[in-house]
């Protein structure tokens, strides 16, 4: 396919402004650029068409189940676009004055309000554009309040070794050395392990709650408590929240931090890699490092507070706002009685799928899996040659989009998939059923899969070249031989 | 191969006349590795010191930290493998990645014999 | 309430028979009873979507939309093309996850990497990623790509938005550099100040361009002293003004970033916005995030793929120098739609717009009583003006329905015109200032 740069004729345009009305200002030459710009030339027919056909070759939650284990791909409700598209909430300025902002304000403190309570916190900053975001801002958290405390040699930050790999990049961003906890054989964090790390170094814990392999940890009080112990805190990376909410909250639990991802369990679109919006909630104690302005409350009124002993902005304005406010829509939408339907429907269709899978497939820590669960291939491989990655190729060519692979780094060969509750029992049968043949076709096949997917727009990539010699734009040199229109 | 020292990190060293030493990944280490992408290489004059990392090689999905078998300092690096990193799959032994002088500590090498019964047990 | 859950109680029983147990809190008997909540979460109830519409109608309505804005300091109020709004709420775009699946993803890669071929025309700079953030996490961005052993001074303008600088600040949290601060003079970075404090020790210079106050800053002449030093030279570029001055490319940066919003997104309470990062190819490879990349595939096929993941922190954990894992994907292509609509002429003459209308209003708001321009200096479409009353002007102009410009201090304002206001509009608001200072007298 043509790229847009390709497509167009010289001089073509859309017509769009209008003819100055006052004077033209000229500045002098030698401030403006020499270099000529090369944008599309392109009619407002083209550009449709052009992202139509795009379009056409993205699978996205409209188009087809989305199993992506640790992703929480989630239906998107339409009336959270149809909110966040509204004038009075998309043409507000973030430094109009305070009081004509009332409304963009009532949102952020409700679904504080809303949100704290989910989790089980005390104070939340919705300034964090994605989780990774959400967790330098929480490790900035730990990091005053030791630093508030004259607590310095606390340099250490404990994470699992099934954690995503955000945490320890987070950690090391705010310049904490990260110590590994290795897991136990049943996929839980190794208590021996942890004890041993633990001192009057450890600056916190990092943890996943159903950890990354879809197991509930089940001596979370011991492990937060040890933590607390040795005068660390305790962080909940709430990437997998979708699977105890309304059942369990990260402050019951014994964390004192917690991040979100409003594009997992919220509900907000993930479009195609962001924005997102990952706000972090803390107990009270915490409450006056938080970033930014926080929003407070005087009857009906909201105003902007601004917090001395904050650890600083991570991020201009409040945030992500309309993210949040998706989220909001969502949480009104479903409400109180809504959110322990969404757990118990996302780890019902999660057992149900697992079941249905494990008499032909290995699944790596077999018994009850919360929302997700990771299957390890390796014995396929070792049998018939069929990867993770072909059989996720495989899949592609049935319209379903492949689960997460070769994650967690500690799963040979995985597949992790995550159904979510907005999906159907047919649903789940079907790709159920398409797996069980792609095993057959591994083992009568095994080329056929290392062939696919044959009916998708490209086949297989050369990525060695890409990172080898990478091409990261487009040169006008280039002809579009192979490209098809 | 007889002049090349190996480490049980999979670097080999080659003894220059003036009494520096050329670094680089053995065949075993590249096939481990697959495909590389890029390496970074360290800068001449860093201090490099016995069984630190003092540069990282990339695969598409991965990336390895590789060890200085020596103490001592970088005199030159092997600029060529900026543009053709895939220099270390095609002739390991030949693309040495730097080159360290002044040096005062060694690893512990192996033989060509030692190392290859060495990966024998590893595998 | 409303729910998007689709499992009948039949389908829950089905489900549960093939599990093998009778109720759905079996499955949740790993979590120890001390947590497992046993009372209803205090959270309004659930409502229909038509009550849900009603009560978001009613919040908004608390907002005050103002017709005319005359404001900007960092969210700037530009005309959005009807077909930007039509491409990006289309579903398959905004409901896909990164695109890891290369082979059925190929339309987002394609749109990436045209997105970055535009960033890279815009700031004449050699390589973009596919977005960050914001442009004040870009800066910051920028600043940990020029992070050397030996070079541990970040030299940050004053002419910087403030809160970019707070940003950049934050980020230096726990990390061994040390931020100083260029004084401006006359509105701009002071060129001795700079000289004076720049060295072997510096790591990067950062300015942004036109500055906080408007002001078009001796861009190329500043990138001459910074490459004296060795050190690493970050602009920070309104992306509408790179439609006609000198690219960062031109003025020798290492690094070019910026806040992406004007280029189709709505001012949105300040977000989501995105963060344009581009370098040269020396530098390519600290880019952080997300980077889509040109390839072939098996058959020859010319096809698209997420790139370098190396430098990526799924795969670098704590070694990586930054933890960013996502774009801003749906903003880039809201960019990428804006720049092909506007195409060169559009892009060109949106910033001769802006900048005509802004010299404009600036002579004409002069001409009233007490009035007068801060700087000297030359600016694209925002200036600070003295006025005796600031806080009084904004006032007399929110009560006709015009949002005025940011008031800096008691005395100065910091005004931003663009494309959407022309003569008429601006003669209307130089005229409620008149009648307003006449009746004073």
């Amino acid at each position: 396919m043509r790229l847009i740069v390709e497509s167009g004729q010289k001089n073509r345009s859309c017509t769009l402004l209008p003819e100055l009305s006052v004077p033209e200002y000229r500045m002098e030459a030698s401030l403006l650029r020499g270099q000529e710009l090369h944008l599309p030339e392109v009619s407002e027919t083209e550009i449709s068409r052009h992202y139509t056909a795009l379009a056409g070759r993205v699978h996205g939650v409209n188009n087809g189940f989305y199993p992506l284990g640790s992703c929480t791909m989630k239906y998107n409700p339409k009336i959270n676009d149809e909110i966040a598209a509204m004038e009075g909430f998309s043409n507000i300025h973030p430094l109009q004055p305070e009081y004509t902002a009332e409304g963009c304000l009532e949102v952020l403190k409700e679904a504080e309000e809303i949100l704290t309570e989910i989790t089980g916190m005390d104070a939340m900053t919705f300034q964090p554009a994605a989780g990774a975001h959400g967790e330098f801002t929480g490790l900035l958290l730990m990091h005053a309040y030791h630093t508030a405390r004259k607590d310095s040699g606390r340099t250490k930050i404990l994470v699992p070794d099934s954690a995503h790999g955000t945490n320890p990049a987070s950690a090391a961003m705010v310049g904490y050395t990260i110590i590994n906890i290795p897991s136990t054989e049943h996929g839980l964090v190794d208590l021996t392990a942890l004890k041993a790390a633990l001192g009057n170094d450890t600056a916190g814990l990092m943890l996943t709650n159903p950890n990354t392999l879809g197991l509930f940890d089940t001596n979370i009080l011991e492990i937060t408590r040890l933590v607390h112990e040795a005068g660390g805190l305790n962080y909940y990376d709430g990437a997998n929240l979708n699977a105890v909410i309304g059942r369990a909250r990260p402050g019951d639990m014994g964390f004192d931090i917690v991040h979100l991802n409003l594009h997992k369990t919220f509900s907000t679109p993930h479009g195609g890699g962001g924005p997102g919006s990952g706000p972090v909630g803390c107990k009270k104690n915490l409450a006056n490092y938080l970033p930014g302005n926080r929003v407070a409350r005087d009857g009906e009124n909201h105003y902007l507070l601004q917090q001395e002993e904050s650890v600083g902005r991570v991020k201009m304005f409040e945030g992500n706002f309309l993210i949040v406010l998706r989220a909001l829509t969502y949480l009104l939408t479903l409400g109180k009685e809504g959110m322990a339907d969404i757990s118990g429907n996302a780890v019902l269709n999660a057992n149900y799928m697992m079941k249905r899978l494990e008499d032909t497939f290995e699944v790596a820590y077999p018994g009850v899996c919360m929302h997700e669960f990771v299957l390890t291939l390796e014995k396929l491989k070792e049998e018939t040659g069929v990867s993770a990655l072909d059989m996720a190729k495989g899949i592609q060519e049935y319209g379903i989009h492949p689960p997460t692979m070769y994650f967690p780094n500690i799963v040979h060969e995985a597949l992790m998939l995550e159904p979510t509750e907005t999906e159907s029992k047919e649903t789940i049968d079907r790709a159920v059923d398409i797996m069980l043949q792609l095993y057959d076709k591994a083992q009568n096949e095994p080329e056929r899969l290392k062939e696919a997917p044959i009916n998708q727009p490209v086949r297989r990539l050369d990525e060695v070249t890409a990172a080898r010699k990478p091409i990261l734009k487009h040169s006008d040199e280039e002809h579009c031989e192979t490209c098809v229109e | 191969m007889a002049e090349l020292k190996f480490t049980k990190t999979h670097e080999w060293v080659k003894y220059t006349e003036d009494g520096k030493a050329k670094v680089g990944l053995t065949e075993y280490a590249q096939q481990q590795l697959g495909d590389l992408v890029f390496i970074n290489l360290p800068e001449e004059g860093d201090c490099v010191t016995v069984e630190d990392t003092f540069c990282d090689v990339e695969s598409v999905k991965a990336v390895s930290d590789v060890y200085s078998p020596l103490t001592g300092t970088i005199a030159r690096v092997n600029e060529d493998l900026l543009d053709a990193p895939e220099l270390i799959n095609e002739h390991p032994y030949e693309a040495w990645i730097a080159e360290i002088e002044d040096i005062t500590e060694t690893a512990e090498f192996l033989s060509e014999d030692e190392y290859e019964t060495f990966i024998k047990s590893e595998a | 309430m409303g729910s998007y859950i689709l499992n009948t109680e039949r389908d829950k029983r089905e489900m549960l028979l093939e599990i093998g147990i009778s109720s759905v809190d079996e499955l949740f008997g790993e979590i120890p009873a001390e947590i497992l909540l046993k009372r209803e979460l205090e959270i309004p109830a659930g409502r229909s979507e038509l009550e849900v519409k009603k009560r978001m109608q009613k919040i908004a309505a608390k907002n005050h939309v103002f017709p005319t804005i005359l404001r900007g300091a960092g969210a700037y109020s530009h005309y959005i093309p009807s077909i930007v709004k039509s491409v990006t709420s289309k579903e398959e775009f905004v409901t896909a996850y990164t695109p890891y699946q290369a082979e059925m993803s190929q339309g987002l890669l394609q749109a990436i990497f045209e997105y970055q071929t535009m960033i890279c025309e815009l700031t004449g700079m050699d390589a973009s990623n596919a977005s960050v953030y914001d442009g004040a996490t870009a800066a910051a961005e920028a600043i940990a790509m020029c992070r050397d052993k030996k070079r541990h001074r970040v030299l940050v303008s004053e002419g910087v938005h403030p809160q970019v600088i707070e940003v950049i600040r934050t980020y230096l949290t726990g990390v061994e550099d040390t931020l100083v601060l260029i004084p401006c003079k006359e509105g701009a970075t002071d060129m001795d100040a700079l000289k004076e404090e720049i060295g072997d020790t510096t790591a990067c210079v950062l300015i942004q361009q036109p500055n906080f106050y408007g002001i078009i800053e001796p861009a190329d002449e500043i990138g001459e002293i910074v490459h004296q030093t060795k050190a690493e030279y970050i602009m920070h570029c309104n992306p509408i003004a790179m439609g006609l001055l000198k690219t960062p490319g031109e003025c020798k940066a290492d690094i070019a970033v910026g806040e992406g919003q004007p280029l189709g997104l709505p001012l949105s309470y300040g977000g989501p916005y995105l963060g344009f990062m581009a370098a040269t190819e020396k530098m390519m490879r600290k880019l952080p995030g997300r980077i889509a990349g040109q390839t072939t595939d098996i058959e020859g096929k010319r096809a698209f793929v997420l790139t370098l993941q190396a430098r990526e922190q799924h795969i670098r954990r704590e070694k990586a120098s930054s933890n960013i894992c996502s774009n801003q994907a749906l903003c880039a292509l809201t960019a990428a739609v804006y720049m092909s609509a506007m195409g060169p002429s559009g892009m060109k003459q949106t910033a001769s717009l802006c900048m005509s209308n802004a010299h404009y209003f600036a002579n004409e708001l002069c001409n009233l009583k007490g009035f007068r321009m801060e700087h000297k200096k030359e600016y694209f479409h925002e200036f600070v003006t003295i006025c005796p009353d600031a806080a009084k002007v904004l006032e007399v102009l929110e009560e006709e329905d015009i949002l005025g410009g940011l008031m800096l201090d008691d005395h100065r304002i910091l005004w931003c015109v663009t494309e959407m206001t022309a003569k008429e509009e601006l003669d209307r608001v130089v005229d409620i200032l008149r009648t307003y200072q006449g009746h004073e007298e």
